[in-house]
C-alpha cells in the first residue's frame, strides 16, 4: 500500500447560509482545496463526496455527479463517488479515497463533504437526522436523535457521576475555540450558566448541549506521497485509519456508556500508525452533543473511562491543554453540516499540523487525529495525521 | 404512504414477537434471521418467541423537542428497557411523572397509538411502557 | 344448554375531568350540572388512546384471566360509535393483538350505546349453534359531546370485552330479549364530528320506554321480579336515568350500586353496561343472579338474565386491575388539556 498525504484544503464558512445552495457550497470548498494544492484539473483522478441526505434535505440524489459537474469537471469524465454513513460520511469518503490512492488505482483524489440542512424546517431537519438511528425500532417509538444521546448521557451520569456542569464545560470550551475560528458558525464565547439554563431538548441535554443545524462544505486533496512534494512543502501524511461498525440501535449495544465502534476504530488507526494516544497533540472529535465528546476522549483512550467529565471541566482538553480537543470549535461551535463534518475535521487537523491555525494554533502540533461518528455510534471512523517531515 | 412497511411489523409491534437462538438461547427483538453471537451456526435455528412484556428501565430521557407524531405528548419520557428475556427495547414510558422515573424501575408494556399518516391515513399501533402494577 | 360469559375484562383510561371544570369554560354552573347528572367525573382518553387501543387492552385483560388458546375464538365483534376508522374494522386489529388471527370472522357493530350487547347476542348465537367455540364481544367508545353541550359533561371513554361460549362459563346467560324501534332520540350523521340529540325526548320515549319494556319482557321470560336478583345493571348515560329506571322496576339501591360506574367515569357509551357488568363480575359469587338491560339510541334495548357459576372462582380475577382499581387510578386534567387530548383544538394542517 502506498503512502498518502493531504496537499490542499478548503472550506466554506459554516452556518445558516441562506444565499448559498448545495451546489454553491460543494464547489466553493472544492475549488478552494484545489487552489490551495496548486492543482490543475487535469491532475485529478477522482472525486469522493461525503453527503448524508441531500435526497431528503433538497430532493437531490446522485450528488457525486452534481458536484463534479458544477466544479467544472464534467467533461473530464472523472469517477465520482458519493459516500453515506450517517454523520461519518465525510470521514468514510476520506478513507475510501485514501484506499483508492494506496492501492495504486489513483494518484490524486479530491475529497469533499457537504450538506445543506436549512432548506427544510427545524422539525423536519431533526427527523432527517433521526433517520441515522434505527427508524423502525427507535425513531418510530418517539426516540429522537437528541433523545438517544440524552439516554447515553443519563446512563453515563448514573455509572460515573458525570454532571451537567461537566457536560456544559464541553460546550463552553468549544465555543471559546470557535471564537478563534473565522469560519465557525458561532464565534462568541458562552458561559456555563447559559448552557445550564438553556431550554431542554431531551433531558439532560439542553439547547447548548447540541450541535446546530448547519450548511457548509469542506474539501481536501489527497495525493500519493512521492508526488505530493511536487505540490507542497508541507504534505500532511495520513498515517493511520480505522473504521468500525456496531449494532444500529442504541439498545442493542454492549455498553451504553462506551462506543465500541470508536474503541475499535481508534485501535485500528493507532495500530496502523504504530502510535499510542499520548502521541497525539490535537484531535477533532465528534461532539454532535456534549456527551459525545466525553465518550470520545474516553473511548480513544486520551482520558480514563468515566473521567471524561472531570477532565474536560479541569481544562485537560482545552486549547494547549494536555490534549487540544476540537480547536475548530467542534461540531458544536464550528457547525455540523453532516456530510461535511469528517472532512472539515481533517481540514482543521491539517491546518494545525501545518502551523496555519492562527489564534487557535496548538503549539508543537506534530500529530493529529479526527474521530467521526455515524448515527448514535453504529459507525466510527478515526484518522491519524502526521506532519510529513 | 408507508402502508406495507408498518403492516410487516405488526406481529412484533403488537405482540412483541422476537426470536430465540436455537444455538445459544440469546433472545433478539425484533426477530433476526441470524444470531449476532452465533453467526452462521444459527441460520435455520432461530425460534419465534413472544416476550412477556415485563422489564426494567436501563436509562431514560424526557423529550421536549418532539417529532411531528409526538407533538401532542411533549414533554414525554422515552426509556430503554431491559426485558426479562434479556433483550432491550426503546419506547415511550407513560403514566409516570418524569421526576419519578428511576433507572431500575419495573415496567410493563401497553398497547397504544404510535402515530398516523395524517387525518386520512393509516393509524399505527405498537408497544409503549408504563410502571408495572 | 346455555351460553354464557367465559371471561371478561375492561379498560378505563386514567385521565378525568370534573363537571365544574367543563362548566366554567362555557359559563355554566358545572357543579350543578354534575349534581343534576349524578356524575362526579368522567374519563378522558390520552392522546395516544382510541377505541382500538381500549378494545385491545380490554380484550387482553379478558384473556389474561383464563388459559384459553386465542385461536379458538371464532368471531370477534367490536361495537362502538367512535371507531377510529369509518371503514376498516377495529375487530381485525384486536384479532391480531390477541393472537386470534387469521382463522376467524370479525366485524364492527354500531348501535349507539348497545353495539356491544348486540355483539354479545351474536356471539351467543354462534356458540350455541356450535358454529364456533368462542366469540369475543367488545363494547368500547371514546365518544364526544359537542363543546358546551349537556353531553360534554358525560360522554367519556372506556370499554369491556366479554368472551362468550358454552363451556366453563363464569356467568350463564339464561335468557336474552330485545326491544327495538325506530326512535330518533340521539344520532350522528356521517361526516359530522359531534352527535345531536332530541333534548328531553331522550328520556321517556327513548331510554325509559325501551329499557322498561325490555326489562318487563325479560322478567316475563325468566318468570322473575327485581327481588330475585343480587345485582341489577342498566345502561348509564348519566347517574340519574339508571337509578330512576331501577327504582321503577323494583330494584333497591344496594342492588345497582356496584354496576353504577357512570358516577366516577361518565358514560362510556358502548362500553357502559359492559363495564358495569365487569365491575359486578369482579366481586360476584357463585349463585348470584344479575339483571342487565342496556340501551342504544335509535333505539333499542338488549336485556340479559345471568347466573354466576362456581367457575367464577376458578378464573384469575386479579390477573389485571379490577374495574374498581382502574376507576380509582385517576389523574385530573383541566379543560385546556382535555380539549387538546380530545382533538377539539384546530391544529395546523387540519
Amino acid at each position: 500500500m502506498r503512502d498518502v498525504a493531504v496537499i490542499g484544503v478548503g472550506e466554506t464558512e459554516f452556518g445558516e447560509l441562506w444565499d448559498r445552495s448545495f451546489r454553491d457550497l460543494g464547489i466553493e470548498a472544492g475549488l478552494k482545496a484545489i487552489q490551495d494544492s496548486k492543482l490543475r484539473s487535469e491532475d485529478i483522478d477522482a472525486v469522493y463526496i461525503g453527503n448524508m441526505s441531500a435526497g431528503k434535505f433538497i430532493d437531490q440524489e446522485h450528488v457525486s455527479a452534481l458536484v463534479a459537474d458544477y466544479s467544472g469537471l464534467a467533461d473530464m469524465h472523472l469517477p465520482t463517488v458519493r459516500v453515506e454513513g450517517g454523520g461519518a460520511c465525510g470521514a468514510i469518503a476520506l478513507l475510501q479515497a485514501r484506499l483508492a490512492i494506496a492501492s495504486g488505482m489513483h494518484d490524486i483524489v479530491v475529497v469533499g463533504g457537504a450538506e445543506k440542512m436549512t432548506d427544510v424546517g427545524d422539525v423536519q431537519a431533526a427527523e432527517i437526522l433521526s433517520s441515522t438511528a434505527d427508524q423502525e425500532w427507535e425513531s418510530v417509538f418517539g426516540a429522537t436523535f437528541a433523545g438517544l444521546y440524552a439516554m447515553i448521557a443519563r446512563r453515563h451520569m448514573y455509572e460515573y457521576g458525570t454532571t451537567r456542569e461537566q457536560l456544559a464545560s464541553v460546550a463552553v470550551k468549544n465555543h471559546k475555540n470557535g471564537s478563534l475560528n473565522p469560519v465557525a458558525q458561532f464565534q462568541k464565547e458562552i458561559t456555563l450558566e447559559t448552557v445550564l439554563h438553556a431550554p431542554w431538548v431531551a433531558e439532560p441535554l439542553g439547547v447548548f448541549d447540541c450541535a446546530p443545524l448547519s450548511d457548509g462544505a469542506a474539501a481536501l486533496v489527497l495525493c500519493e506521497m512521492n508526488r505530493a512534494r511536487k505540490f507542497t512543502d508541507t504534505p500532511i501524511r495520513l498515517i493511520g485509519s480505522g473504521q468500525a461498525s456496531d449494532f444500529l440501535a442504541l439498545h442493542d449495544r454492549r455498553d451504553l456508556t462506551t462506543m465500541d465502534a470508536t474503541v475499535v476504530a481508534g485501535k485500528r488507526a493507532f495500530h496502523e500508525a504504530r502510535l499510542e494516544p499520548k502521541s497525539i497533540q490535537v484531535a477533532e472529535v465528534h461532539d454532535n452533543f456534549t456527551i459525545s465528546e466525553i465518550l470520545a476522549i474516553e473511548d480513544l483512550r486520551f482520558i480514563e473511562k468515566g473521567k471524561g467529565g472531570p477532565a474536560t471541566a479541569e481544562g485537560m482538553t482545552a486549547l494547549n491543554g494536555k490534549i487540544s480537543v476540537n480547536t475548530s470549535g467542534g461540531l458544536k461551535a464550528r457547525g455540523q453540516p453532516v456530510g461535511a463534518t469528517g472532512v472539515a475535521q481533517a481540514v482543521e487537523i491539517v491546518r494545525q499540523l501545518r502551523g496555519e491555525a492562527g489564534k487557535r494554533q496548538v503549539v508543537g502540533a506534530r500529530r493529529g487525529l479526527t474521530h467521526t461518528l455515524g448515527g448514535t455510534g453504529a459507525t466510527a471512523v478515526v484518522h491519524i495525521f502526521e506532519r510529513g517531515d | 404512504m408507508a402502508v406495507p412497511r408498518f403492516w410487516r411489523e405488526i406481529s412484533s409491534r403488537y405482540n412483541l414477537i422476537g426470536t430465540k437462538c436455537g444455538s445459544c438461547g440469546k433472545v433478539d427483538f425484533p426477530p433476526r434471521a441470524v444470531c449476532p453471537t452465533c453467526g452462521r451456526k444459527s441460520i435455520g435455528k432461530m425460534q419465534r418467541l413472544k416476550l412477556a412484556g415485563k422489564g426494567s428501565v436501563v436509562t431514560y430521557t424526557v423529550i421536549h423537542d418532539a417529532p411531528a407524531q409526538f407533538e401532542m405528548q411533549k414533554p414525554y419520557v422515552v426509556a430503554i428497557v431491559q426485558m426479562d428475556e434479556g433483550v432491550r427495547l426503546t419506547s415511550q414510558l407513560l403514566d409516570v411523572n418524569p421526576d419519578e422515573v428511576k433507572i431500575g424501575m419495573k415496567v410493563q408494556t401497553v398497547f397504544r397509538k404510535l402515530g398516523q399518516e395524517g387525518e386520512a391515513g393509516v393509524i399505527h399501533y405498537g408497544y409503549k411502557f408504563r410502571p408495572a402494577r | 344448554m346455555k351460553a354464557g360469559i367465559v371471561s371478561y375484562g375492561g379498560y378505563v383510561p386514567r385521565y378525568r375531568i370534573r363537571p365544574k371544570d367543563i362548566g366554567v369554560v362555557w359559563g355554566s354552573d358545572g357543579e350543578a350540572m354534575g349534581r343534576g347528572l349524578n356524575i362526579r367525573a368522567k374519563s378522558v382518553p390520552g392522546p395516544d388512546e382510541d377505541v382500538i387501543t381500549i378494545s385491545v387492552e380490554a380484550a387482553r385483560a379478558c384473556m389474561a384471566k383464563v388459559d384459553i388458546d386465542p385461536t379458538e375464538i371464532g368471531a370477534i365483534y367490536v361495537g362502538s360509535e367512535s371507531h377510529p376508522y369509518a371503514v376498516k374494522p377495529t375487530a381485525t386489529i384486536v384479532a391480531e393483538a390477541i393472537g386470534s388471527a387469521p382463522v376467524l370472522t370479525a366485524a364492527d357493530f354500531e348501535f349507539a350505546c348497545k353495539a356491544g350487547t348486540a355483539a354479545m347476542q351474536t356471539a351467543m348465537g354462534l356458540t350455541l349453534s356450535k358454529m364456533m367455540k368462542y366469540g369475543l364481544a367488545i363494547g368500547s367508545d371514546t365518544s364526544q359531546g359537542a363543546p358546551g353541550d349537556a353531553l360534554e359533561y358525560s360522554a367519556s371513554a372506556g370499554g369491556a370485552a366479554l368472551l362468550i361460549g358454552i363451556d366453563h362459563v363464569v356467568a350463564e346467560i339464561a335468557h336474552t330479549v330485545s326491544y327495538t324501534t325506530d326512535t330518533p332520540d340521539f344520532w350522528r350523521r356521517e361526516g359530522q364530528r359531534y352527535p345531536s340529540h332530541g333534548g328531553r325526548f331522550t328520556g321517556e320515549p327513548a331510554y325509559f320506554k325501551h329499557v322498561t319494556n325490555c326489562a318487563q319482557l325479560l322478567f316475563k321470560r325468566a318468570g322473575t321480579s327485581a327481588e330475585d336478583y343480587d345485582y341489577g345493571v342498566f345502561h348509564q348515560p348519566n347517574g340519574k336515568f339508571p337509578v330512576r329506571v331501577a327504582k321503577q322496576l323494583g330494584f333497591k339501591d344496594a342492588q345497582i350500586e356496584t354496576g353504577l360506574c357512570v358516577r366516577d367515569i361518565g358514560n362510556t357509551y358502548s362500553g357502559a353496561i359492559m363495564v358495569g357488568l365487569c365491575a359486578i363480575l369482579d366481586e360476584a359469587e357463585a349463585g348470584d343472579r344479575i339483571f342487565a338491560v342496556g340501551y342504544g339510541s335509535g333505539a333499542g334495548s338488549d336485556g340479559f338474565d345471568l347466573t354466576v357459576t362456581d367457575q367464577i372462582t376458578k378464573i384469575r380475577r386479579d390477573a389485571t386491575p379490577t374495574i374498581k382499581e382502574m376507576i380509582a387510578d385517576e389523574v385530573f386534567v383541566d379543560y385546556a388539556r382535555y380539549a387538546k387530548y380530545r382533538g377539539k383544538i384546530v391544529m395546523r394542517g387540519a
